[in-house]
């Protein structure tokens, strides 16, 4: 286990030392999202890639996250940080509440029932215009400040929300590798395997998929206080399919494979401006492709094909 | 009085979105039965049926009939296309491994479809006429008649190739029991490309006869596809009358929901409906529940 501990450490690193090269250009308010996206493909890993258990309405939980903050913060005056642990605490509710009928299904028909509680939520957000605004938007939210430190600049916001998605991956690895972690695996392996084996599996769906939503609320608090403006395209359905293109790309089961798909599906389309609708094409491209020929995700695809190529040419040698 | 010709209107428009639903789910239906996928990519048949019609008339200048033709001939193409690239390569896939895939393909059509056509609504003109037809106190527009007829014939096409042919006597075999299906010389694998082709024509002609009424655009597939499916469930992913009962009941509660309740929840309406039958009745509204195989 000493090497995660290394391994964490340089990546702690990396993460506080790359905004330093960029000083305080476009490249860092790019790098903020990457780490919302990171906790929020972290978050849908947990669930699908452990667990193995489909959520299509990530992004339901997201919304609630950023609207939760973004309504209680507007409307109500509430300090900002109360209404994120606040709004945590009651999508987590929520979550575990729908967790028991949901993950009564599997496989096809979980995946229909996730995407109809993100499709009623984004619904929501459209048609509640006195308290979200509507299509158009809610806008005035304040930044997050402690004292009078305000997180006003990209440079600011990166550390912000690095420290969360840091404290996100911290544990998640631990999870991972605790007895808990161990349940959600044998679960994704054979469910009746597992209740054999006294693994409360009903249990553990509800509580991995409620810890994956309250990891999206989080995100989706952070995301409202940097952009300080939110409306429901954000939320949608294609961001539930873009997380879920994220998980798959980087390695399913994988913390740091999440990271990097994360970071690969949020510099991508900054890079491809040019072609900016092609991106969706891309998207579906990737999801069948790597399916069938890299289901193991970049992060074992990659050092996999090494291993083949070397010793081939090692044996030409 | 008012009220009550209201929901006559109501009534009528809510039975000939739901026969459009009961198409879209008998296509899930089928090719569910064959090879035990929940096809994600069904709405995007449906889209293609309309905008594929469209593309006919306006740019090949094809008459309709033949635009209607071309129209569920290239999505069939696109349907077995779709089976030999993504579907048949996957040998002993896992139903996640499946959900991705399709989901893939399923974006992949629509951002196609917007690269060529455009993100614009596109029109096609009714079949016979706008004139409406006033039948005790409610209108009924042409389109609607075309919709009922089609969907008529259909059913009873359909209930003719799966109960009287050795194709569909083989195909239900195959729903029944792959293994046993495949010892008796049926070949399975053929079978399921045959679905996919049944099942993509039947998902365009739908999206054919439902754009006049709703128009259409490369995203319409989501929903089209969605409530299909909600259809097919109510149904007990069966593929005769029950997924036909099932897509009639849908699309009068949601017409009836948007008209009386709030016309912004319209879709919500339908996706709570969804919600509900998975947690209570999974197998469908007509079936007696299933022990579940390990």
């Amino acid at each position: 286990m000493k090497s995660d501990k290394i391994k964490f450490l340089v990546f702690c690193l990396i993460v506080l030392a790359a905004p330093v090269p960029l000083s305080q250009g476009y490249l860092t308010n790019v790098l903020v999202f990457v780490g919302i996206n990171s906790m929020l493909a972290l978050g849908l890993n947990l669930l699908l890639g452990y667990a193995g258990q489909i959520s299509l309405g990530q992004a339901a939980f997201f919304g609630l996250g950023a609207y939760g903050s973004g309504v209680l913060t507007t409307h109500f005056a509430m300090n900002p940080w109360l209404a994120m642990v606040l709004v945590a605490l009651c999508v987590a509710l929520f979550a575990f509440a729908i967790g028991f009928p949901v993950l009564r299904l599997k496989g096809h028909y979980l995946a229909m029932a996730t995407l109809g509680v993100g499709v009623i939520a984004h619904i929501a957000f459209n048609e509640t215009v006195d308290l979200t605004g509507g299509p158009s938007g809610l806008s005035g939210i304040p930044n997050l400040s402690v004292g009078s430190f305000t997180f006003d600049s990209d440079i600011k916001n990166y550390y912000l929300v690095w420290s969360f998605a840091l404290v996100v991956i911290l544990l998640s690895l631990n999870m991972v590798n605790s007895r808990f972690g161990r349940g959600l695996r044998a679960i994704h392996d054979s469910e009746v395997a597992a209740r054999v084996m006294g693994v409360n599996a009903r249990l553990m769906k509800v509580q991995v998929f409620t810890l994956s939503a309250l990891i999206s609320a989080l995100a989706g608090s952070l995301y409202c206080h940097v952009m300080t403006f939110i409306s429901p395209t954000s939320f949608g359905f294609n961001i539930s399919i873009e997380l879920l293109t994220m998980v798959v790309i980087g390695g399913l089961g994988s913390v740091y494979g999440s990271i990097l798909g994360a970071l690969l599906l949020t510099l991508l389309p900054e890079l491809l401006r040019a072609f900016q609708d092609y991106d969706i094409v891309f998207y579906g491209l990737l999801l069948v492709s790597m399916t069938i020929y890299l289901p193991g995700g970049l992060v074992r695809g990659i050092p996999a094909l090494f291993r083949r190529v070397m010793p081939a040419r090692s044996g030409h040698a | 009085m008012e009220l009550l010709n209201q929901i006559t209107q109501f009534v009528i428009s809510g039975l000939a979105t739901g026969a459009i639903y009961a198409l879209i789910g008998l296509s899930f239906a089928i090719i569910f039965n064959s090879t035990g996928i929940i096809n994600f990519a069904q709405g995007e048949f449906v889209m293609l049926g309309g905008v594929l019609t469209i593309f006919s008339i306006n740019a090949l200048k094809l008459p309709l009939v033949f635009a209607v033709v071309a129209a569920v001939a290239g999505t069939t193409l696109v349907g077995v296309a779709f089976e030999r690239l993504a579907i048949r390569p996957l040998k002993d896939a896992t139903p996640l491994a499946l959900i991705i895939i399709t989901i893939g393909t399923s974006i992949l059509i629509r951002g196609v479809v917007m690269l060529l056509w455009g993100k614009d609504t596109q029109v096609l003109a009714p079949f016979s006429g706008n004139e409406p037809l006033h039948i005790a106190g409610a209108t009924l527009l042409p389109q609607h008649l075309w919709i009922f007829g089609v969907t008529i014939l259909v059913i009873v096409g359909s209930r003719l190739f799966f109960h009287h042919t050795i194709s569909g006597k083989a195909m239900r075999a195959c729903s029944f029991n792959r293994r046993a299906a495949n010892l008796v010389g049926i070949s399975v694998g053929r079978m399921v490309l045959f679905s996919f082709i049944i099942s993509a024509a039947l998902g365009s002609l739908a999206g054919v006869i439902i754009a006049p009424l709703t128009m259409t655009a490369y995203d319409v597939g989501i929903m089209l596809g969605l409530k299909g499916f909600c259809a097919a469930i109510m149904g007990g992913m069966g593929s005769g009358f029950a997924t036909v009962f099932g897509g009639l009941i849908l699309g009068m509660l949601e017409s009836l929901g948007a008209g009386l309740i709030s016309s912004g929840y319209k879709d919500a309406i339908a996706f709570l409906i969804l919600l509900l039958i998975l947690f209570i009745r999974p197998q469908g509204l007509f079936k007696k529940g299933e022990t579940e195989r390990v």
